[in-house]
């Protein structure tokens, strides 16, 4: 069982990372878009192996189905181009490199450090949903309102800005 | 399953990421690569919930999905907008701030 879970965790983990490095490289702005899909169904894959499956669910359905509308929709009406595009990256881009080099490997040494071999507990409680849901309308239930007028204000000002008038 | 194995996977995530928001020029590209950073969060919380078996971790992650949907609806729009009154989504062409 647990042989099991790594090498899925492994297959999953390296297409999310390809889909990743290709998502930050690739120079066609519909491809970006389409291997963000491959990163994001890989990330809601990782949930299940995490035994979160209400988070996976809602993964699949607010990113692959309602971003990446969003995104193909911001492609299409920007008319970036459909196709190939050279001008997609930075004079200086390859600045970015040695920061997320710096930055993995400071980050990887501080968990290394910290959690060194410590394994999954997998004798311990599986968070259901109805947990979940305890405390969202429990404890977080001021960050919930407080989020619900996030999205308001962000629908209204999104029509706003985007309205031809 | 060792709890680092999931840690790693999201700081390699969120370097791409980072290093895509540096790399990038176009307004959607940026975007994109802030989902990546943004899903790096969500899956450092969801191993975390795991881990300590309890339910804040994913409810926070939950909490980060739906702010993450915002960000994208308004920066989307505000992608538009500048297209719509430069022609282009340059992020390089938007210099009037620069001392």
């Amino acid at each position: 069982m647990l042989i099991a879970q790594n090498i899925g965790f492994a297959i999953i983990a390296a297409v999310m990372i390809v889909g990743a490095i290709r998502v930050v490289t690739t120079s066609n702005v519909v491809h970006g878009a389409l291997w963000l899909v491959v990163v994001l169904a890989g990330a809601a894959a990782q949930y299940i192996l995490l035994a979160a499956e209400f988070v996976a669910v809602t993964q699949v359905l607010v990113y692959i189905g309602a971003v990446m509308v969003l995104f193909l929709f911001g492609t299409m009406l920007t008319r970036s181009r459909i196709g190939r595009d050279s001008g997609l990256n930075n004079t200086y881009w390859k600045l970015g490199i040695p920061v997320a080099l710096a930055l993995f490997a400071a980050m990887a040494i501080a968990l290394v450090d910290s959690f060194g071999s410590e394994k999954m507990p997998t004798d311990g409680a599986i968070v259901n949903t109805q947990q979940i849901s305890d405390q969202i309308f429990g404890p977080y239930l001021l960050p919930f309102w407080a989020l619900s007028f996030v999205l308001l204000a962000a629908v209204i000002g999104a029509i706003v800005l985007a309205r031809k008038d | 399953m060792f709890v680092n194995q999931f840690l790693i996977l999201a700081a390699i995530l969120f370097c791409i990421g980072v290093y895509g928001v540096i790399a990038r020029k176009n307004g959607v590209m940026v975007l994109m690569a802030i989902e990546l950073i943004l899903n790096a969060v969500n899956l450092n919380l969801i191993a975390f919930s795991m881990r300590n078996g309890t339910a804040d971790g994913q409810t926070f992650a939950l909490f980060v999905i739906a702010v993450a949907a915002a960000e994208v609806g308004v920066g989307l729009s505000l992608v538009l907008l500048i297209y719509r009154n430069r022609r282009t989504i340059s992020l390089d062409d938007l210099s009037e701030m620069k001392g």
